[in-house]
């Protein structure tokens, strides 16, 4: 089943540059997605477009169509319900859109009523649930925690358990990884790569790290400049990439296994 | 050794906790190395673990608790003249180069000041001399006349490395140097240390979080954990770490190349979550191979594996 279909979307915030330039692809149910490029290339305004997180009038051109219907036909009530409900996303640091002054617990709680879930009891159910679904031990204290008490990657799994209990079709992660170490990047990966499994999630991940993107994703997209320069089996564009930029991109990855630099051939 | 270009020896540093129940948190706990000249020496590991305080401290940023320093067999951590001498000795580089820059003042005169202030040329030489350096850096000569906005990341870290080697300094402290800046022109900045490194004859100490990263540039590594060296080997030797933490590293690296997260394993702490064990080894809590003589006493670095120089600090090794 096809869940989002962009259909050459190009989108500008002056009039003059083009932010986004004629984007095309579609996302199958259970499928993840990589996106990768560069600072500036546009891979967190793509996220925005599908939840309609942009000002009026700024798609020149082109529609995004999710669960075959057009955002633009879509009432702004209904769209706030499908935000949440049925596409859910990830921030680079969870901790940022939290409000500092009110602890996990209760602004989970609000999450949850805002979209349905009634009843104190019924909430912290959910709430604890999802936590430890997220392997997150101790669950009595991070609801009570403020935000700050806790870890950056313990914050991390908590916005991903928020994102989750909703069950959404679609997973929207922008740079879910960047803001962690090694060792915590790797479980939050793990986390993610479990949705799937369990719920059948469909998830668009966007990074500048190359290394995470090619082991989570199916298809990979490469973008530079607004521009989706390739698109593709991950394997695929791995192996044998067919433009120059992703020839250049994938080169500058550092790896572990990389003959070390000597500076001996300059 | 008479090559050893800066020796620290039993360097420690606690904070006071901003908790509600007051207590020193170490940051740094009796770390001892050295760095030889002409030679990189990586320091890695995760948020917390004190290799920035570390870099702190080698810079008298923040005051070391006890300790030695020495820089070419002189201890300097006491010494009268804090500032000048020794920042003409010691450079720093870090991680975000649009925090390091005045927005008011132009790419030119930046790179003049340093100069100027260590009395080692005129404003009219210096003048030329960033010319020169800008060339050095692979920078064309207009920036000189431009604000740090108008230049990108990637751009200002080139310049702020101009600066840092303008004065001829015998050690460079890189702090995640290349963490902010996006992976192509990252492999282009360690490409240019590297040069760099080779033509000035220059020391440097490049602390970062990325494995692969310091493994590319450096000599040796120390691996890091709650403020304690844990492991220390030549970066060639880097697959052969010994120690459970450096292992937990290295199992956590993605790889392009390699599709494997179904062998990633989940563990549920980190070190901030871990917090810090009045005794024993540090890292026991999240140890996979943990044993009762793990909270007892603390692993000393002793010789680990074959290779010369590799050493660790766990008891499955001194066993």
């Amino acid at each position: 089943m096809t869940i989002l279909e962009l259909k050459h979307i190009s989108l500008t915030y002056d009039g003059i540059r083009n932010i986004l330039d004629d984007i095309s692809f579609s996302v199958q149910s259970g499928e993840i997605i990589g996106i990768v490029g560069e600072s500036g290339s546009g891979k967190s305004t793509l996220l925005h477009v599908i939840l309609g997180l942009i000002p009026d009038g700024s798609v020149t051109k082109g529609e995004c169509f999710l669960f075959g219907r057009s955002a633009s036909e879509r009432k702004r009530r209904e769209l706030k319900k499908l935000r949440g409900e049925e596409v859910a996303m990830i921030f680079q640091d969870t901790g940022r859109y939290m409000n500092p002054i009110s602890r996990v617990g209760a602004q989970y709680k609000e999450y949850l009523t805002a979209h349905g879930y009634r009843g104190r009891k019924k909430c912290i159910e959910k709430e604890k649930e999802m936590l430890s679904r997220v392997h997150l031990k101790d669950t009595e204290r991070i609801l009570h925690a403020y935000p700050f008490e806790l870890s950056g990657g313990m914050r991390q799994r908590v916005g991903i358990a928020m994102a989750m209990s909703l069950k959404p079709k679609l997973l929207l992660a922008d740079e879910p990884t960047s803001a962690l170490d090694v060792t915590m990047q790797a479980q939050v990966v793990y986390e993610m790569m479990e949705l799937r499994r369990k719920y059948g999630t469909s998830i668009i991940l966007v990074t500048h790290n190359i290394g995470v993107a090619a082991c989570m994703s199916d298809k990979l997209g490469i973008m530079q400049n607004g521009k989706l320069v390739e698109w593709g089996n991950t394997g695929d564009i791995i192996s044998c990439p067919q433009t120059e930029y992703t020839r250049t991109l994938l080169d500058s990855v550092i790896e572990i296994d990389d003959e070390r630099m000597t500076g001996k051939n300059e | 050794m008479s090559d050893a270009l800066l020796e620290v020896s039993h360097l420690s540093k606690s904070f006071e906790s901003g908790n509600l129940e007051k207590g020193m948190i170490p940051a740094v706990r009796d770390v001892s190395f050295q760095i030889n000249r002409g030679e990189c020496l990586g320091i890695v590991g995760e948020s917390g673990c004190g290799k920035s305080t570390l870099a702190r401290l080698i810079t008298l940023l923040t005051p070391a608790d006890s300790g030695k320093i020495r820089l070419n067999g002189s201890e300097y951590m006491h010494s009268k003249d804090k500032g000048r001498e020794i920042y003409r000795q010691i450079q720093m580089v870090f991680q975000d180069p649009f925090s390091v820059f005045s927005p008011r003042m132009q790419i030119g005169t930046f790179l003049e000041d340093g100069l100027v202030y260590y009395q080692l040329l005129t404003r009219r030489k210096a003048a030329e001399e960033a010319v020169k350096l800008m060339r050095m850096v692979e920078l064309p000569e207009e920036l000189l006349n431009r604000f740090p906005h108008q230049l990108s990341g990637g751009q200002l870290q080139r310049v702020v490395i101009a600066r840092a080697i303008s004065i001829h300094p015998s050690l460079i402290i890189l702090d995640e140097a290349t963490s902010a800046l996006d992976v192509s022109v990252q492999k282009q900045i360690l490409e240019l240390l590297v040069r760099l490194k080779k033509e000035q004859k220059l020391t440097y100490l490049f602390i970062g979080h990325d494995l692969a990263v310091v493994r590319s540039i450096s000599d040796r590594i120390q691996i890091m954990y709650a403020g304690s060296v844990v492991e220390e080997l030549r970066s060639e030797n880097l697959k052969q770490a010994v120690h459970p933490y450096s292992r937990e590293l290295l199992d956590s690296i993605f790889s392009v190349r390699d599709r494997h997260t179904e062998r990633i394993q989940v563990k549920t702490l980190s070190l901030a979550d871990a917090g810090y064990e009045a005794c024993g080894c540090q890292y026991r809590r999240r140890c996979p191979c943990a044993m009762s003589v793990c909270a007892e006493k603390v692993p000393e670095l002793t010789k680990a594996g074959q290779e010369p120089g590799h050493t660790a600090a766990c008891f499955l090794v001194s066993r």
